[in-house]
């Protein structure tokens, strides 16, 4: 009992717990993701899905998934950087798990209340980047390689309407903390219904645009599906992930998931009011409202991706510069007007 | 943006396709319910078949095998001619390579053939997808009624 206790005081094995924590309930998220995508996608186009696997509805379709995709041989191309190749994957997933630090699930449970917590969030966020472009290059394969470049023409193209739309909503709250950012549309009385003292998360008062510009930057930066060209697979075969198999793949795979997760819980922190939801005490339920709005969130973008073809190269880039980077600077422009006058 | 309108209506296709029954059939648990004249595999009526080897020269895939050998009837009055009747020996229809185009029930002259919507007859083995004539004559009973005359 003893041994016990001694194991869980001190800062090393408390962060160890936490890290444990995070990452099963990270890649637990993604498992659920993946179900959820196999079954939304399958219902939409008419089908069942998953049904056999784990004896009912096809639950345990994604275990059994990622267990194929463990058996699989680690395969090193010989031409390949292997170093590189090697930890590109664990650079990409690591980026995704890292900004879960910042995702307040209720008002005591967030691993670090960081003052910069959304500059902390969005920068760790595009480190993925990095991954996705060292896998691209070390392949040694021209596929990964246009994968690749596609990739990071794409990510920072969308990395600005994304910070700007996310810039608009500080100002609003006028913190960077993510607890703060929640807590100002939770018990802000500047935004609340006259009379019921309930309180108006940022979606609901004057940043719709910036959540649609959001949502629309989230899904590029995740590279889904109407944006995903740096997979293309009618093109480019499956872009930067060509080489890649096993557990390297299965890595990058959860990466896109928990990244969706990631993105999505950020965009439910910053828009529809994080943990809070009036008339919830947000230390019980808390982290259910945020899991509610995460999928909500969730089911829009499979829902996205199983309506809308792949774009162009043309059009990301046009829709990008053209479209979302005015919409964003206005929308900041606009919000910073009202913060200053009102 | 002109293609947003676009856009919102393949959303709202989705959405609705989501909310109906899937059209899925899960197929060994569950049978399906086929058309009535569903094509799925071709019955003998032998009374009808006068081994005129039609159907086996149309076949484009060569699958039908029909033997036959021609039998003495006695003459119509006393002391005509020994008239000659064509019997079946032999027909089979080589269900692995048929490739159910209909056409041996389209050119048979004495509707002899007929489709039938039972499809369950998957064998172990290819060479039992061979069917003699006695199988083929047992999947007449699956035969549907044939639609109504127009008048």
């Amino acid at each position: 009992m003893t041994l016990g206790i001694a194991l869980f005081e001190g800062f090393w094995p408390l962060l160890g717990i936490k890290l444990l924590a995070v990452v099963m309930v990270m890649l637990g998220f993604a498992l659920v993701i993946i179900y959820a995508e196999l079954k939304v996608m399958a219902h939409m186009q008419a089908r069942i899905g998953p049904y056999f696997a784990g004896g009912r509805w096809g639950w345990a379709q994604p275990l059994a998934d990622a267990l194929k995709f463990l058996q699989k041989e680690d395969l090193v191309p010989r031409e390949a950087d292997a170093l590189v190749f090697r930890l590109a994957p664990a650079v990409s997933l690591m980026a995704t798990v890292a900004v879960f630090v910042v995702i307040p699930f209720s008002p005591s449970l967030i691993a670090r209340d960081l003052d910069l917590g959304v500059f902390y969030a969005l920068a760790i966020a595009s480190v993925g980047t990095i991954g996705v472009l060292m896998a691209g290059w070390a392949s040694a394969n021209k596929y990964s390689l246009m994968g690749g470049l596609r990739a990071a023409a794409q990510l920072i193209a969308y990395e600005l309407p994304l910070v700007l739309a996310v810039a608009a909503v500080v100002v609003q709250a006028g913190t960077m903390s993510m607890m703060g950012i929640v807590e100002a549309q939770g018990t802000s009385a500047l935004y609340t219904i006259p009379g019921t003292g309930i309180a108006l998360p940022f979606i609901m008062v004057g940043q719709v645009v910036a959540f649609v510009v959001f949502m629309i930057a989230a899904l590029a930066e995740l590279s889904r599906i109407p944006f995903d060209l740096p997979i293309a697979e009618s093109e480019l075969v499956f872009g930067y992930l060509t080489e890649y198999s096993g557990i390297r793949f299965t890595m990058f795979f959860l990466a896109e998931y928990a990244g969706m997760f990631a993105l999505s819980a950020i965009a439910a922190t910053l828009f529809l009011g994080g943990w809070y939801f009036p008339g919830l005490d947000p230390a019980i339920f808390g982290p259910f409202v945020l899991m509610g709005k995460v999928s909500l969130l969730v089911f829009v973008m499979i829902w996205v991706r199983v309506t809308w073809p792949r774009m162009r190269a043309d059009q990301l880039q046009s829709i990008a510069w053209r479209w979302l980077v005015p919409i964003a600077l206005a929308n900041l422009l606009v919000t910073a007007t009202f913060k200053v006058v009102f | 943006m002109p293609a947003v309108p676009g856009l919102l209506k393949g959303m709202w296709v989705t959405l609705r396709t989501m909310l109906r029954r899937p059209v899925t059939v899960n197929y060994p648990l569950e049978k399906e319910v086929l058309q009535p004249r569903a094509r799925g595999v071709i019955a003998l009526d032998v009374g009808n078949c006068t081994v005129c080897m039609l159907c086996a020269r149309e076949c484009p895939d060569w699958c039908i095998y029909i033997e036959g050998h021609k039998e003495e009837q006695p003459p119509a009055k006393p002391g005509g001619r020994v008239r000659t009747r064509a019997t079946l020996d032999r027909f089979a229809i080589d269900y692995a390579l048929c490739m159910y185009c209909g056409i041996c029930v389209e050119v048979c002259p004495f509707d002899a053939l007929y489709w039938s919507p039972a499809h369950e007859y998957s064998e172990q083995s290819i060479s039992e997808m061979l069917h003699e004539k006695e199988r083929l004559g047992e999947w007449l009973a699956t035969v549907p009624e044939p639609p109504p005359l127009e008048t």
